[in-house]
């Protein structure tokens, strides 16, 4: 028997197994910014793979549009501890941008409108894992969720997934992003629960 | 940081209908700064274990610490922290976490703090960390709640005990008898920067719900703050 919180029980257990620690699942969608909500058109939209010699390869909306198009359903783990589950997304896969760029890189930096950054293994991006997004449950990616288009990751907390995602550069030295460098942690596995630098 | 603390419950008090002050004592607490929060872990007897966020809404004073829980109906933690945690009962804490929502006493920059609803708590924070570093820093509040009855540190913030943080409270659904501002929700002549500040360059905290958060901080930015002096902390 614990000694603490005398009289709780609780009421979510059957998720366990699906449920990463420290986590609780939401029907809901929170949102998780450091700030304002940037308005990005359509128009105005573009994405850029910049690899570690400076090379870049940019795509507008239309050309991103006339990529391939996946969609995915996955379970979605924000560190500030709601999961949600089933969440269905459209987008193109990381892979299709990263063809053909040539790197010898070992990590990544998405930016985000606004100047967000966020660091992972170019490891994780790739093999059908990550993927650029533009319609969440059948419907245009809204703003406070990162539309028009942000980065899916879902195996890494959602941080990682940048909003209003503009770009990656491909780097050899891993570099720290917005939330890294403030005290999450650099890799933010949610079933090793990796939250905050020290764990 | 990542260690988790018992937390004895040593006072609860009333600030609404719904919303309680906590007061604990956490032997070992380190200290930390106004804006950051800790995440409080609740244990049932088969082992189960729920956390969730709540905010500082005070500075330390030695091992004891401030929370504010609003409850949610139906909420799994909220309730339970609010009205059934025993005092003398422990709970665990791990913290303090955050360093981006923070504001510290040795800025000088005039600041604008934006809450709407139970973000009061650690906008609040700062505000008498403000005021117990006797800051120079021009500070304003703007408060936005329902109703008169959801007014939360009221004492505090109407009779101004000393408070170096000029506060001012809005009231979108019904405001008190005499107010010369029609009930309604926050608008961009809500958001002035404090007094003092000149041409400054404030910097603006808001927090509360995700549509109030976006609300004001699109306000703000409109009102031609750049994005990066806006901090925003959302509550769900
Ligand atoms: C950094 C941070 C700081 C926070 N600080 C505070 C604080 O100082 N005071 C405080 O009272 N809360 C604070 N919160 C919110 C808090 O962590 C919980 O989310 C909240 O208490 C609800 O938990 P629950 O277990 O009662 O409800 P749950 O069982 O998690 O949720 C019940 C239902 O309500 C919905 N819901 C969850 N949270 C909210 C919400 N906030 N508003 C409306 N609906 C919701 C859920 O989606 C679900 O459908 C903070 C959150 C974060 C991320």
């Amino acid at each position: 028997m614990s000694n603490f919180s005398p009289g709780f029980h609780g009421r979510t257990h059957r998720f366990e197994g699906r449920l990463p620690p420290g986590q609780y699942p939401t029907e809901s969608f929170p949102v998780l910014s450091a700030g304002p909500t940037p308005h990005v058109p359509t128009e105005d939209w573009s994405f850029t793979v910049t690899a570690e010699q400076g090379r870049a390869r940019r795509w507008d909306w239309e050309e991103m549009m006339s990529l391939p198009q996946e969609e995915v359903t996955v379970d979605i783990h924000c560190v500030t501890r709601w999961s949600k589950f089933d969440t269905v997304w459209r987008g193109v896969s990381v892979d299709t941008f990263l063809d053909g760029v040539e790197t010898t890189a070992d990590f990544a930096v998405a930016h985000g409108e606004g100047g967000y950054t966020t660091n992972l293994p170019l490891e994780d991006l790739r093999g059908g894992k990550a993927w650029l997004v533009h319609t969440y449950d059948g419907f245009p990616l809204s703003p406070e969720h990162g539309g028009p288009v942000r980065l899916l990751v879902p195996h890494l907390y959602f941080w990682k997934s940048a909003k209003w995602v503009t770009g990656l550069s491909l780097t050899l030295q891993d570099e720290p992003g917005f939330w890294e460098a403030a005290g999450y942690h650099n890799y933010g596995d949610p079933w090793r629960e990796q939250r905050a630098w020290s764990d | 940081m990542s260690a988790w603390h018992s937390a004895r419950l040593v006072g609860r008090r009333e600030q609404s209908r719904t919303g309680r002050t906590l007061l604990f004592d956490v032997p070992g607490w380190p200290g930390h700064l106004a804006g950051q929060h800790v995440d409080v872990r609740l244990s049932a007897d088969d082992g189960y274990r729920a956390v969730r966020s709540y905010s500082l809404a005070a500075p330390a004073r030695g091992t004891g610490i401030e929370l504010g829980v609003q409850t949610v109906p139906g909420g799994e933690v909220s309730p339970y922290l609010a009205h059934e945690l025993p005092v003398g009962a422990e709970v665990e804490v791990r913290g303090p976490l955050g360093g981006w929502f923070v504001w510290r006493p040795g800025q000088e920059d005039p600041v604008l703090l934006v809450a709407g609803g139970c973000g009061i708590v650690p906008l609040m924070g700062m505000v008498r960390s403000h005021r117990l570093e006797g800051s120079r820093a021009p500070m304003r509040l703007v408060y936005s709640v329902r109703d008169p009855g959801q007014v939360w540190y009221r004492e505090e913030l109407t009779t101004g005990t000393g408070a170096a943080a000029a506060s001012r409270i809005l009231y979108t659904r019904q405001a008190p008898p005499g107010s010369s501002r029609p009930p309604g929700h926050i608008g961009a002549g809500d958001l002035l920067p404090p007094e003092g500040a000149g041409r400054l360059p404030v910097l603006c905290f808001v927090c509360g719900p995700t549509g109030f958060v976006e609300h004001a901080a699109g306000l703000l930015s409109a009102a031609g703050h750049a994005p990066d002096r806006i901090r925003t902390e959302r509550f769900g």
